[in-house]
């Protein structure tokens, strides 16, 4: 689910590896699979939770309407089948589907959680997801009770949803966390403590939560009332170990002691010469450099921009800095897996790369000297601490230097402190990513839209505006993918931002372990397709 | 004795006054609040979210409510962890803190005085330039290196023995603490070893000492009752204030070797402006220091009966 996009972020969830060497301790016996995590998960109420690790263990432990297959494909979870138009949804629930302590989930425990995704009270910082249902943005500015939310529950096995406006993505948000379901008995009688313990959560999916030791560990076992329990092949997930320190999560994979492992760029080294197995995974994200567009700003103008353009070559760039195999080189804001009407978005409105032209760079410089009053401002180039960010800004402080004579500044903040100063325009260039909330390239697209607060920029423009709306006032896809098109190729043409490159992370787990699949959207990694090879 | 303790008490609970307002002052006066994440807030949703923690009050109300609360010994909720509360969050991990800190300060002090009476003794010789070599070496190398090292060794060790001897990483049995224990507690083992050499060698030969040898004791005997005993009250002096630093410092051997101890909380809290747990940490840890260090003087008396803490001046 959400991305905390930082760039250390490396494979958040995963500790794998492949241990071609050999391994100290024998794998335990029985169909475990044992991990480490980075952060202890800071929240397990769904309808609450906005991480990464969060979202990976509710997607173990619940079921929504639907979830998301091998191949991320939406695949019914707890609706059996749906019926979707311009104004709303149907949803049919499997009559088998219970909780882990055996009443039937029901459509009333959907409505129960959605109403309370955009209760204020509630303060859910993932309230706008639920946006497309009627009246959910005036609930969650309190001009409206909950109960005015549109969904509804005529019986038990059907739920009822009206939308705000057309949503051509619906189907796929109802697999994403804020739209797990809650049952209100339980809820009520756990009140602050809900979610809080392994013992205050109430799972419906593939898992129950049976001990959570915080800071330390979690243990998941199979849940046996999952309606589907027959295609769950683990008996358990173990997490006996949480650390952010990489080489302490790489020494446990290679001690044999947990099954998956994320690679940062700094031990490729190393697990190549141990021999692991190396996998690659694209995920999804996009990484681009926002130009500080607010009035005042060097970067306001559209020469000197263009300028930076013409001598960046994003090639050159995922193999020199970015390092890692698999990167892909920047292109556009919409990423190159999105799906569009029929075939990938890319496919379908195609986008040639622009190449760096020397001449015409300089050409554009003068232009923008000549606008900005003769003489070549100072730009300050905001960056966070970690060393992914410092190899980032002293390549581009290299490149406009030698290229452009350009003196780029490094400012140079701790990660809380460079988002205020990001928030508050305190920068003329910004090295930002993103990841998807769903497959669909509304949002990417909706980044640059004048009202989005992530527009780190504030990148203004009516026609981009119009355009974004009128993608978002239809289902019909293909007027939908159109105006996403037409309103990407403004946005690259006036330069609001500069694509770097499209992630890939590189991740390893021990043989014994089989199916692992990766999400590009949903919880990330799915482990409910893993057998253990004995 | 009571009086002076008393008053000891009194302003230590000045200073841990002074500190919850210096550190509420500071965390406000830094850009940046609990609430900004990766990904910016719509302004309804960080309305909902500061009227939910009590943000959308004056800094003044926020400052009252803070005071009141801690006297009834409530930090509030965490921001990051929503469900636990500061309090939950000390009663979860420190006792995984202090367990690792005894055990290292076990270490430290029992290591320090018999490699520091050692070295002492056989001053000048090969094993005391060895001690005192090693020993600046373990002051000069950061935890943060011992600790990859000493796991990358284990590693190594079980790779070799094709068997776990010891866990690499974790937490639960003693066989999990005795790594992390011995690299947070080498930096201060190595400083005692240092203090107790050199006070030791200031009473070697006292006036005291020689008269014991005259008197026939036993060279046992003399080390114990008259050289050891006074030459240990600085190492006891430095004890308190290691005994909070270490109890509480393990940031980096508690992330190293995956411990859910309390000083990880501090470091990520820190990290991310999780103001309760900030300002309830460092209120904890400061009472925890300035108790540390009227522990100490206290035991002043016990270990030397020359110094009278009742009767001090004013």
């Amino acid at each position: 689910m959400i991305r905390i996009l930082s760039r250390t972020r490396l494979l958040a969830v995963l500790t794998t590896g492949l241990a071609a060497c050999s391994s100290a301790a024998p794998p335990p016996s029985g169909k475990v699979l044992r991990l480490a995590l980075t952060d202890e998960p800071p929240q397990l109420n769904s309808t609450r939770a906005t991480d990464q690790e969060s979202g990976f263990l509710l997607g173990h432990l619940m079921e929504g309407l639907t979830r998301y297959g091998k191949n991320g494909e939406v695949i019914p979870g707890i609706a059996e089948n749906w019926q979707i138009d311009d104004r709303g949804a149907t949803f049919h629930l499997r009559e088998g589907a219970f909780w882990a302590d055996g009443r039937p989930v029901t459509a009333r425990d959907f409505v129960f959680a959605w109403r309370l995704v955009v209760d204020p009270a509630n303060a859910s910082e993932y309230a706008f997801i639920m946006y497309p249902v009627r009246n959910a943005e005036a609930v969650n500015r309190g001009k409206l009770p909950p109960s005015a939310l549109g969904v509804s529950a005529p019986d038990d096995h059907t739920l009822r949803v009206t939308f705000e406006q057309p949503c051509g993505y619906f189907l796929g948000l109802t697999a994403f966390p804020s739209f797990l379901p809650v049952r209100e008995d339980f809820y009520a009688r756990k009140k602050d403590r809900f979610a809080a313990d392994a013992p205050d959560i109430l799972s419906n999916g593939p898992f129950i939560l049976t001990r959570w030791v915080h800071g330390a560990a979690l243990t998941l076992e199979k849940n046996p009332r999952y309606w589907n329990a027959a295609r769950i092949q683990l008996d358990r997930i173990e997490v006996p170990y949480i650390t952010k320190d990489l080489g302490a999560r790489y020494n446990l994979f290679s001690d044999g002691k947990v099954d998956t492992l994320g690679l940062p760029r700094e031990q490729l080294d190393r697990a190549q010469a141990d021999r692991l197995r190396m996998q690659i995974f694209p995920d999804g994200s996009v990484w681009y450099l926002a130009f500080n567009l607010r009035p005042g700003r060097p970067t306001a103008n559209w020469h000197l921009r263009k300028a930076v353009q013409l001598v960046f070559d994003p090639r050159e760039y995922v193999s020199r800095v970015v390092g890692i195999p698999g990167n892909r080189p920047g292109l556009s804001l919409i990423p190159y897996w999105v799906p569009g009407v029929k075939a990938p978005f890319r496919v379908e409105y195609p986008l040639a790369p622009v190449r760096p032209k020397l001449a015409e760079a300089r050409r554009q410089l003068d232009l923008a000297r000549k606008e900005l009053g003769g003489r070549l401002p100072t730009l300050y180039w905001l960056a966070d601490d970690s060393s992914s960010s410092a190899r980032d800004a002293e390549y581009f402080q290299n490149l406009l230097r030698t290229r452009l004579g350009i003196d780029l500044r490094i400012d140079k903040q701790i990660f809380k402190q460079r988002l205020a100063k990001m928030r508050a325009g305190e920068f003329d260039i910004v090295a930002a990513g993103w990841g998807p909330d769903y497959a669909d390239p509304m949002t990417f697209a909706e980044l640059l839209a004048s009202w989005n607060e992530n527009n780190s920029g504030k990148y203004q423009n009516a026609e981009y505006d119009a355009l974004i709306r009128r993608a978002q006032a239809t289902a019909e896809p293909k007027v939908r993918m159109d105006a996403m098109a037409q309103a990407e190729r403004i946005a690259l043409a006036d330069v609001a931002i500069l694509p770097t490159y499209e992630r890939t992370l590189v991740w390893a787990h021990q043989p014994r372990v089989q199916g692992i699949v990766r999400h590009v959207v949903g919880p990330d990694p799915d482990f409910t397709f893993v057998s253990i090879r004995e | 004795m009571l009086r002076y303790t008393l008053k000891r008490l009194g302003l230590g609970l000045l200073t841990v006054y002074f500190i919850a307002t210096a550190t509420f002052v500071a965390v406000h006066a830094v850009p940046g609040d609990p609430l900004s994440g990766a990904k910016a807030l719509r302004p309804e949703i960080r309305a909902n979210l500061e009227r939910k923690y009590g943000l959308d009050r004056p800094l003044v109300a926020q400052y009252g409510v803070f005071l009141g609360n801690m006297l009834r010994g409530d930090f509030g909720i965490s921001f990051t962890q929503q469900n636990r509360s500061v309090n939950d969050i000390i009663r979860d991990h420190f006792p995984v803190s202090a367990t690792l800190g005894l055990l290292s300060l076990f270490f430290a002090a029992s290591g320090g005085i018999l490699f520091g009476s050692l070295s002492a003794l056989l001053r000048g010789r090969f094993s005391d330039r060895t001690v005192m070599f090693l020993v600046i070496l373990c002051i000069s190398v950061p935890s943060f290196v011992l600790a990859a090292l000493g796991q990358y060794l284990v590693l190594r060790l079980n790779h070799a023995a094709g068997a776990s001897l010891l866990p690499v990483a974790g937490w639960g049995t003693l066989r999990h603490m005795l790594l992390p224990a011995l690299v947070l507690g080498l930096g201060t083992l190595a400083f005692q070893t240092r203090l107790m050499r050199s006070s030791l060698l200031e009473v070697v030969n006292q006036d005291y000492v020689r008269t014991a040898r005259a008197k026939g004791l036993s060279p046992v005997r003399i080390f114990f009752s008259h050289q050891l005993r006074n030459a240990i009250l600085p190492a006891v002096t430095v004890l308190g204030v290691e005994i909070a630093d270490i109890t509480t410092g393990g940031f980096v051997v508690e992330t190293v070797f995956a411990i859910p101890g309390l000083g990880r909380y501090f470091v990520q809290a820190l990290q991310q402006f999780d103001y309760t747990v900030i300002m309830g940490l460092t209120v904890f840890y400061g009472t925890f220091l300035v108790l540390m260090v009227i522990l100490v003087d206290l035991v002043y008396g016990l270990v030397d009966p020359r110094i009278k803490v009742a009767k001090e001046g004013p």
